[in-house]
């Protein structure tokens, strides 16, 4: 944990998004650390020890080197807890966010990625509109502001799946549907990692209650316990299949499913996947009223 | 399940045949960085690639790369995307140019297994998001050609002990892809008679 101190905002939290983002790509947390040892204890396949070791390596190399984990930067993505005291405007966070973003793809210097979703012209250092992503939370009472920033890869991201069973499908038919989406994503999504699944609300919540999942420490559990109930058994039943690490046929399909869940109307039963790779990059700091920054890569 | 070493670009085809799904295989030589934008150039608007594929090892990539001068690039961090975007170039690949081996992470539908049978191609698998690891083992960045579609160029590389890699698809008609999935269908019979 390392403490800087300035006195204006803006630049705080400009500094701390170039910061987050280019740590997170480099040095992943120590629960996913543990989860890929651990997976790597238990796999029994000769190609699923040769990915798990080769992922394992990689990850110390990318420390020994002070490189990225994996070259695909994501798009930025950022969740942020603001105080209800916290002195600078989320109008202003956003744009201190972005500069933040810019200004660590310009003097790394990082693979940009971010493109118009039409013309598919670059559009910058990895900004463009409505580029980075922002996630808010207003926390009462509180003058501060948490901001994890979560670069989020292609290959996984391209493994989304959204689905609106119906209350009849019951939670039967919420486990089939992870089953079947994570089973056809095969290798694709860079296995093994976290299954996000968001479930309830409407259609556009379930999938951003998915996104926060996979963005929540591996292994954690959610605090209700008949949601925590669907996570380990989802855990089991996907590591059945034997998709496999890089789906390469093996024991270890995922390392952690993480359900959140919202209440939804009563002809509901909406279900979203957000597949996390291996490579699940977070890092987050937490920022004083007085601009002084807190890292924290395991929170 | 073998050990290989390849050396690329190949000139006879047994160094292809010998390989089986499955298989660990380590790669020598020059590799072609290729994604894309590199191949919709190649075969949807016909502009003909300026570098020789004949017998090439294709990696699926989009480099991070620094600019030291005119043509010339340092590597920064190159690792490699997700292949099944990619799987309809594969037979024009293989009937059009000759090249012998793709490499990406994911891997290739089925529609890939019969042409690489046919053509004697093969596609390895490598472990995706190993970037930091993979950059240590590309020793230059020798060629760029198209450097307006950057970073989705074509791409020369010289690599040393590039891998480990797993056979994915094989020429013999073998996938552990299409094994994988088959598999996983019938469990997914057994899971849901549970639920």
């Amino acid at each position: 944990m390392t403490t800087a101190t300035t006195t204006d905002l803006d630049v705080a939290v400009g500094n701390a998004a170039a910061h987050l983002y280019v740590w997170a790509l480099k040095d992943i947390p120590q629960d996913l650390r543990d989860a890929l040892a651990r997976a790597a204890e238990t796999e029994t396949s000769v190609t699923g020890q040769r990915v798990l070791q080769t992922i394992l390596r990689n990850v110390n190399v990318a420390e020994d080197e002070k490189n990225l984990v994996c070259q695909d930067t994501g798009i930025a993505v950022y969740y942020c807890r603001v105080g209800e005291h916290f002195p600078l405007h989320p109008a202003r966070i956003y744009a201190a966010l972005k500069d933040g973003t810019e200004r660590a793809t310009i003097e790394h210097p990082l693979r940009s990625n971010t493109v118009h979703t039409l013309t598919r012209e670059n559009t910058g250092q990895n900004v463009g509109y409505r580029v980075p992503i922002v996630h808010w939370d207003f926390i009462p009472d509180w003058d501060g502001l948490d901001v994890k920033c979560v670069p989020k890869g292609s290959g996984s991201e391209n493994m989304s799946f959204l689905k609106m069973c119906v209350p009849a499908d019951g939670v039967r038919g919420i486990k089939e549907f992870v089953l079947e989406s994570i089973v056809g994503a095969g290798g694709k999504p860079c296995p093994p990692g976290i299954v996000g699944v968001g479930i309830g609300g409407s259609a556009d919540y379930a999938m951003h209650l998915a996104k926060e999942a996979i963005a929540r420490p591996v292994g954690t559990r959610n605090e209700d316990p008949l949601v925590a109930e669907l996570e380990d058994d989802l855990y089991g039943l996907l590591n059945e299949t034997g998709i496999g690490p890089m789906g390469l046929g093996g024991d270890v399909t995922v390392l952690s499913v993480h359900v959140e869940h919202a209440d939804t109307h009563m002809t509901l039963n909406p279900v979203a996947v957000n597949y996390q790779c291996w490579a699940a990059r977070r890092a987050s700091a937490h920022i004083a009223a007085d601009g002084a920054i807190e890292y924290e890569r395991d929170a | 399940m073998a050990t290989h070493e390849v050396t690329f670009p190949v000139t006879d085809p047994a160094e292809i045949l010998k390989l089986r799904a499955g298989d660990e295989v380590v790669v020598q030589g020059h590799i072609i960085g290729i994604r894309d934008r590199t191949q919709m150039r190649i075969f949807d608007e016909g502009v003909e690639p300026p570098m020789d594929l004949a017998g090439a090892f294709l990696l699926h990539t989009a480099p991070g790369v620094r600019k030291l001068g005119p043509g010339r690039y340092e590597k920064i961090c190159i690792g490699t995307t997700t292949s099944a975007r990619m799987v309809r170039f594969t037979e024009p690949l293989g009937t059009q140019y000759g090249v012998r081996a793709i490499c990406g992470k994911g891997g290739f539908p089925d529609e890939a297994i019969e042409p690489m049978h046919r053509l004697g191609m093969v596609y390895f698998a490598i472990v995706g998001g190993a970037a930091a690891l993979e950059t240590t083992q590309i020793e230059e960045i020798e060629e760029v050609a198209w450097e307006e579609l950057m970073p989705e160029c074509l791409w020369k590389f010289r690599v040393k002990d590039f891998g480990p890699l797993t056979v994915g698809i094989d020429a013999h008609g073998g996938s552990l892809y299409r094994d994988v999935q088959e598999r996983a269908r019938k469990k997914l019979e057994d899971i849901y008679a549970r639920l």
